[in-house]
């Protein structure tokens, strides 16, 4: 089976690593393939901002020499992945989507990508994301927005679109995104493909740069469940270089991966399956649980309250931390500088280069956290946000003590339309059952779950499974479960 | 449209923010984010009495490292990715002005 061949089902990362380690094939005629596909199709999607082929290809090279001489190479060795352009690489551009760093090229490699390079992994580009990872929908990203593998007319989700978008479409066979407030996971559920959020401190966030830095992870992004975990766990655990990343030990993610969990109990929570849902997605997520239940799973009843209130909590926290964290693009050290006027200070070049150089949304978050840290409203928003973050916590650990993980949407309804949603809090009500993994730290992953007919195509349904801070083993067993009995993950759009 | 905020509070908050926008920008974002903090209000109705604010999930504490010099960007690094430079400085408009006695 040739890993690149358009219609082959696709292949996992193991056994591209595997045949390539095996000489069925070189690393370098795997990475040309790749190349090719994105050079045929990707005029049309637009997952990649830029792709990294002479890179790429001396990479490949250089894998493919260390076979010949019988040196040992990573367990990833060859095999091509995308990175989202909010992380940073010392090859190529870093712009997170923004006309503020447009030219900039990052001086280091984050961890997280690093640690892909160390296992052989060979980075095939940057893919597009909304603007420093804040939007829904990839559409707010000033280089144009990435389209949907399954309709072009529609969004891939956000903000990693482009990461997901191009794993769907087989132009990668797994990638890197972010998840802030659902940011990999929302995008993984549009595209019908696997989009993990780790849980808080599992992955190193050097290299990632920062919007709200309580919140963000790196996530992982395959066709497969066995893929995403495969990518966590070369990117997971201790870095010295951020404070906040966990010593915990990686569990070998691999190991008990199709053995179901011992008495296992499924959270069903019922705010999760709201009447403001589409009802396929609705109907969906009935049959996932049902087919827990005849698995063999309890299934319990949950009640979350405060589901309601995750949106107004986050975009108070997340607006604010990015407020701060984006007070650095004041281009004086990098990024983009206006021209100045004479007369004009070094407060019109700060507040000229920041205006001009970032786009509505972004513009509109740094407002709202800013107000919302303002003198005379920091009690009324942020710490009172704060505290219901709490509450949300408490909620959710409460829930814990019932069950092992908890199952519903990972969005209300499929992929919209490009330029569907006009009202900024439209879009971030997509965000409605992503960001409590975020608010409370926990780990949550995103897979196929069903279509809903849209027209001449269809349109996939993601299924969100959130367990326990740390508890990644678990949520990929839970995962795996439900992909073993059904035939959703690693489905191609019809049309590629 | 609300009005939970004045057209004079966004252009305050603009300006903390370090951002040039025009008179029509503010507006939009003056109904924008009306829009938004009427949804946040909705935080209102829980009681928070007493409840420790959560800055940050997980139960880390600050790690301190042993103070020793480890591997860093080099200064040609640096000046690299800058947009304006005077031989190994960053270049910046002039900060003082007559009147503040440069």
């Amino acid at each position: 089976m040739s890993p690149d061949a358009e219609g082959d089902s696709p292949a996992t990362l193991r056994s591209i690593a595997g045949t390539i380690r095996e000489r069925a094939i070189t690393a370098r005629a795997v990475v040309e393939g790749y190349l090719n596909r994105i050079e045929k199709l990707d005029e049309q999607l637009h997952c990649f901002h830029e792709t990294c082929a002479g890179h790429a290809l001396a990479a490949a090279e250089a894998i493919d020499e260390q076979l010949d001489l019988d040196q040992d190479v990573g367990p990833l060795a060859g095999v091509p992945v995308a990175i989202k352009d909010n992380l940073a690489t010392d090859f190529g551009h870093t712009t997170c989507g923004s006309r503020i760093l447009e030219a900039f090229k990052s001086p280091y490699t984050g961890t997280a990508v690093q640690r892909l390079v160390d296992a052989g992994a060979v980075i095939l580009g940057k893919t597009n994301c909304d603007e420093f990872a804040m939007g829904s929908s990839t559409e707010h990203c000033a280089f144009g927005p990435t389209r949907n593998p399954w309709d072009p007319e529609r969004v891939p989700g956000g903000s990693s679109g482009g990461s997901a978008a191009a794993v769907a479409a087989g132009l990668c066979p797994a990638a890197l995104g972010s998840d802030t407030g659902g940011s990999t996971r929302q995008p993984a559920a549009f595209c019908g493909v696997v989009g993990v959020k780790p849980s808080y401190g599992r992955v190193s966030r050097y290299g990632l740069v920062a919007f709200g830095s309580s919140l963000d992870q790196i996530g992982t992004i395959g066709r497969t469940v066995e893929d995403a975990a495969v990518l966590l766990g070369v990117i997971a655990g201790a870095d010295p270089r951020d404070s906040t990343c966990s010593d915990a030990e990686v569990p070998d993610y691999l190991k008990l991966i199709n053995e179901t969990p011992p008495n296992l109990r499924i959270g069903v929570p019922r705010q999760y399956l709201s009447d403001d849902n589409a009802p396929e997605v609705n109907e969906a997520i009935e049959r996932a649980v049902n087919l827990y239940k005849a698995l063999g799973a309890e299934i319990v009843d949950i009640d979350l309250p405060l589901t309601d209130y995750g949106i107004a909590t986050y975009y108070v926290i997340a607006p604010a931390e990015a407020s701060s964290n984006l007070a650095r693009y004041d281009g004086i050290r990098y990024g983009r500088r206006a021209e100045l006027e004479k007369g004009e200070d070094l407060y019109d070049l700060y507040a000229r280069s920041r205006a001009e150089g970032f786009g509505p949304e972004v513009r509109r978050r740094i407002m709202l956290g800013t107000y919302a840290l303002s003198a005379g409203y920091y009690d009324a928003y942020y710490k009172r946000a704060l505290q219901v973050r709490r509450l949300i916590k408490q909620e959710m650990d409460q829930a814990f003590e019932k069950c092992d993980a908890l199952l519903g949407p990972t969005a209300p309804t499929p992929a919209f339309a490009i330029g569907e949603k006009v009202d900024p809090l439209s879009m971030y009500l997509c965000d409605v059952y992503t960001t409590a993994a975020n608010i409370a730290g926990i780990c949550a992953v995103s897979l196929p779950c069903g279509y809903a007919e849209a027209g001449e195509t269809r349109l996939p349904i993601g299924l969100q499974i959130q367990c326990r801070a740390f508890d990644e083993a678990t949520m990929f067993r839970v995962a795996r479960m439900f992909e073993a009995n059904t035939k959703y993950s690693g489905t191609r759009p019809p049309a590629l | 449209m609300t009005d939970r905020l004045s057209l004079d509070e966004v252009r305050h908050v603009a300006k903390l923010a370090r951002l040039r926008l025009t008179d029509e920008q503010l507006q939009q974002y003056r109904g924008q984010l009306s829009t938004i903090l009427d949804h946040i209000a909705k935080l209102e109705a829980l009681d928070v009495e007493g409840v420790e604010p959560m800055a940050h999930p997980g139960d880390l504490t600050n790690r301190l490292d042993a103070d020793e010099v480890g591997a860093m960007l080099d200064l040609e690094q640096v000046l690299s990715i800058a947009p304006a430079t005077e031989s190994q400085f960053l270049a910046v408009p002039k900060v003082l002005t007559d009147e503040e006695g440069s």
